[in-house]
């Protein structure tokens, strides 16, 4: 078997050697009208090659475009691999773009073909189809609302594929010749181009290899063991690297079950009943399912809080080091199994976390004390760090030599070296081939030994884990020299519940202030169990006793500040909690929802300027997007606050 | 759309409590597959008469003939197994109940195994049992209310109630749906959503609708026709364009010295 999955180097040639090899096994799921719908390697081949005929006959030929917009449906998986049967390129889309910036993409990438989920995708599509002089035909999967559209250049997959397969079956002159459509696809055939979120300027498409996309995620499915026994629920992004590598790559190579949910409001519940066996999310997601925890403990009975809080104390005591197969007394193993019993295993089937082999964060830094919640709980959550030039994986925790603040040795067959300049480079299987028409970017991004440039600055530890510090660029010097790296504040920050966002400024300055989001739901719950009332969120963000609550936060983070000697000078001397959530859709976040300081700096000038000359308040009005892409202005005051610096080192808690 | 079939039609109906007249002698009709809204200040008689509409007041005077056929002096649950569904202006569902039982409620006229077995929810109720929540899950799906599944809807913010009874009414396969201020207390956004579910059944269910609201804004891009009510008397009656630029309906809404 193993020898045969060799010669598979298309995604492709993997599904045909799936379908024959483990024709009954799932190879996809979908929860649809309350059921969870099954698909098996088999089904889902049948369902791909009719796609593709469907396209054929569209006229989709090598080397097309073909944009894919939407959230995970295994229709839309399906049209990804259907593509690259008939080696075009698939290009996924973030589903939440506004109009505009998917104009930006589908021009850039020349887009001929576009398949959307639905009505609401369509319309966009439709919206911006005079600048996309290339797009020929719209496909969609969901009809609803679509029935009195024009159907010219417009049609559902549902029967796209249904004539496709009928024609296959008619002629088996065309069956062969999908078979050999499928059998020239090459390993240096592009298969998918997916565009950088773009933290620092316009995004670019990351053109990425057939034969080493694969090669990549057969390192990594044989690092963490994975096989067709195992699920994951796909529920990020099409259009992120961590998706297309975590659920798509990996499960076409170990044939694994790839998990679709009903709907994004519902992922937690789906979660809980697919109970996946290999499980990815950024912090952020692994940081609201703590939020939440918390909230539903405080409002529980005192029994039962009671009972959380002794086993949790008890987890964190020894919970990783039991994990880490480290010696423990056993009366510490027999204490911790009753938790197991009573509060780990309920807490992780609740989350539904029961099943889960291996779970990975990425994206960005994780709190220390985050992490090790999960894993003091049994979670064998585990660190990587990855780029979408790199088809994902960099470096990866092996299991049992996990720390937070690392992320992990070299993945198996990466090489990594730190440049004098502290900057991180490497060489990966799944290295990008180029940025789609972008031949100096890719020049400037490779160094002239063929190591990509991550931009990030970092080293390594003794151990050989590899630490990253912040974006290169990023790390700045305040005016009297004292080195302020923006993110490294900002992550400690955010590590609180209540904060959702902070933005930290200092470059160049005489001292650091930060801008901060309220985290709504832990904030409003703190708000309605101490009678502070509210009416939006606006007014909760600016309430009095509110900054009181974040003030304590934010000096807990100098006091942490002050016990590091390199970031001691940069303690958080003014801060304020913006009026408005900030948001993808008004350019203050990036799709994969990292802040883009300097614009925010510029946007918010006003509240930027009060923060510097001292003043106590703030006048600000801001344009916001609405969901459908209207425009409204929020307007309000905003009031800034002061704090004192702790000591440096040695006197904790002093000031 | 004068040509469609009529579906409704109310004749020189009056109402009164006592000596405060509600409707005096207003005649309209409801098209086939349209989308009717009845607007106008408040205190004007609106959900008076979608009251009278479906069976819960009789009017002193005047006919109302529904598919053809006159009307005789019925219930309202006489009016719901002939096809007629409505929301209410306050919410008005089973807050213990979660979201999926609220819309299982709106098939009960639907339901038609005996009893006894419903009881045991065993045999030829349980297989009935799944083809209703077929139905409703269609509905959830429609109106993309699948991740409140299960929560009770009293702990739902108001927009989502609103959006579950709209689910319960349609659950009734109703010919036609009226609805009492469906957007009332809503933020932009979700009347926006309101909105679009409520042509979406139009034109997906081919239900006829008959709405009620204030904001004018929304009645005159969602409705085929309106029907200005002032006092109890109607005012005015056409498409929005003409409903628009009629100089009594101005009065009535910006208010002159009578």
């Amino acid at each position: 078997m193993a020898n045969a999955g060799r010669a598979c180097d298309t995604f492709p040639k993997l599904m045909r050697m799936h379908a024959a090899e483990r024709s009954d096994r799932p190879a996809f799921r979908h929860k649809d009208r309350g059921v969870w719908r099954t698909w098996s390697w088999r089904q889902a081949y049948d369902n791909v090659r009719g796609l593709a005929e469907g396209l054929r006959e569209a006229g989709v030929v090598h080397g097309d475009k073909i944009a894919i917009v939407g959230a995970n449906r295994p229709m839309l998986y399906w049209a990804v691999t259907a593509a690259q049967m008939l080696r075009a390129v698939p290009v996924p889309v973030y589903a939440d773009a506004v109009a505009d910036e998917m104009a930006f993409v589908l021009e850039n990438a020349d887009v001929k073909v576009a398949i959307a989920q639905d009505q609401e995708q369509v319309d966009k599509l439709l919206s911006i189809r005079d600048r996309l002089p290339h797009l020929t035909r719209i496909y969609y999967d969901e009809d609803r609302g679509l029935s009195d559209y024009d159907h010219t250049d417009l049609q559902s997959l549902e029967s796209l594929m249904a004539a496709g397969s009928a024609a296959l079956q008619k002629d088996s002159g065309l069956a062969r010749a999908m078979d050999a459509s499928i059998d020239h696809g090459a390993a240096d055939d592009a298969s998918i181009m997916l565009y950088t979120s773009g933290t620092t300027g316009r995004s670019k498409g990351v053109v990425l290899a057939a034969g080493r996309s694969v090669a990549a995620a057969r390192d990594t499915v044989a690092f963490d063991h994975l096989n067709d026994q195992d699920s994951q629920l796909a529920y990020l992004p099409l259009a992120w690297v961590g998706d297309h590598y975590m659920n798509y790559a990996q499960a076409y190579v170990a044939g694994s079950c790839i998990c679709c949910p009903e709907g994004p409001d519902t992922v937690q519940d789906d979660l809980r009943e697919i109970g996946p066996s290999f499980y990815f999310a950024p912090p952020r997601v692994f940081e609201s399912m703590l939020t939440r925890v918390t909230i539903r403990m405080e409002d529980a009975g005192a029994l039962k809080k009671k009972m959380f809080d002794h086993f949790i104390a008890h987890a964190r005591r020894w919970g990783e080091s039991i994990l880490n197969r480290q010696p423990v007394p056993l009366a510490a193993r027999l204490h911790y199994a009753l938790g197991e019993a009573l509060v780990y295993g309920p807490l992780k089937n609740v989350l539904g976390f029961s099943n889960i082999r291996v779970a990975y964060t990425a994206g960005e830094a994780i709190g220390a004390d985050l992490f090790s919640f999960y894993r003091s709980i049994g979670l064998n959550l585990k660190q990587l760090y990855g780029q979408t030039e790199a088809f994902l994986y960099v470096t990866a925790h092996p299991d049992g030599a996990i720390r937070a603040e690392t992320v992990g040795l070299p993945a198996p067959n990466v090489h990594i070296r730190i440049a004098d300049d502290g900057e991180v480079q490497f060489k990966s299987p799944g290295q990008f081939l180029h940025y789609y028409k972008e031949a100096e970017k890719t020049a400037e991004t490779l160094t002239e030994d063929g190591y990509v440039k991550t931009g990030d600055a970092g080293f390594f530890e003794e151990d050989g884990q590899l630490r990253i510090l912040d974006r290169a660029k990023d790390v700045g010097k305040l005016a009297n020299g004292v080195i302020f790296a923006p993110k490294y504040i900002e992550n400690k920050l955010k590590f609180f519940p209540n904060i959702k966002e902070a933005v930290a400024f200092g470059d160049q300055k005489d001292f650091v202030t930060a801008m901060l989001n309220i985290e709504l739901t832990a904030v409003g719950n703190w708000a309605e169990r101490n009678g502070v009332s509210y009416a939006s969120y606006q007014e909760l963000a600016g309430h009095p006793r509110v900054y009181e609550l974040i003030k304590g936060h934010v000096d807990e983070v100098n006091a942490a500040l002050a016990r590091e000697p390199r970031m001691a000078g940069a303690q958080i001397s003014r801060f304020l909690i913006l009026p408005k959530e900030l948001d993808a859709d008004d350019g203050e976040l990036t799709r994969t929802q990292k802040v883009r300081r300097s614009f925010i700096a510029e946007r918010y000038a006003p509240l930027a300027a009060g923060l510097y000359d001292g003043s106590e308040i703030a006048d600000i009005s801001t344009e916001v997007t609405f969901e459908d892409g209207r425009k409204g202005v929020i307007s309000g005051r905003v009031r800034i606050a002061d704090l004192s610096p702790h000591a440096p080192a040695s006197k904790e808690r002093a000031a | 759309m004068s040509e469609r079939e009529t579906l409704l039609s109310v004749s020189n109906v009056s109402l009164s409590f006592g000596g405060v007249k509600a409707i005096s002698d207003v005649s309209f009709n409801i098209a086939k597959g349209e989308i009717r809204a009845i607007i106008g200040p408040n205190g004007a008689g609106k959900t008076s008469m979608l009251n009278v509409i479906n069976g819960f007041y009789h009017p002193q005077q005047g006919q109302i003939s529904f598919n053809g056929v006159m009307r005789k002096r019925m219930k309202p649950y006489e009016a719901a197994s002939q096809g007629i569904a409505r929301t209410f202006q306050n919410v008005a569902l089973f807050k213990g109940m979660s979201t999926l039982d609220n819309i299982l409620a709106g098939r009960a006229l639907k339901m038609h195994k005996s009893f006894f077995w419903q009881m045991f929810r065993y045999g030829p109720a349980l297989d009935e049992e799944i083809e209703h929540r077929k139905f409703c899950e269609e509905i959830i799906d429609f109106l993309e209310i699948e991740h409140i599944r299960k929560a009770p809807v009293g702990s739902l913010p108001y927009g989502l109630q609103k959006r579950v009874e709209l689910g319960r009414a349609l659950a009734m396969e109703p010919t036609l749906l009226l609805l009492d201020e469906p957007m009332a207390g809503m933020n932009l956004e979700e009347k926006q959503d309101m909105s679009r579910f409520i042509i979406d059944v139009n034109q997906h269910y081919g239900t006829t609708v008959a709405l009620i609201e204030h904001d004018i804004g929304v009645v005159m891009d969602l409705s085929d026709r309106i029907v200005v009510l002032e006092y109890g008397h109607k005012i005015a009656d056409g498409t929005p364009d003409e409903v628009k630029s009629d100089q009594k309906v101005i009065d009535a809404y910006l208010g002159v010295a009578h």
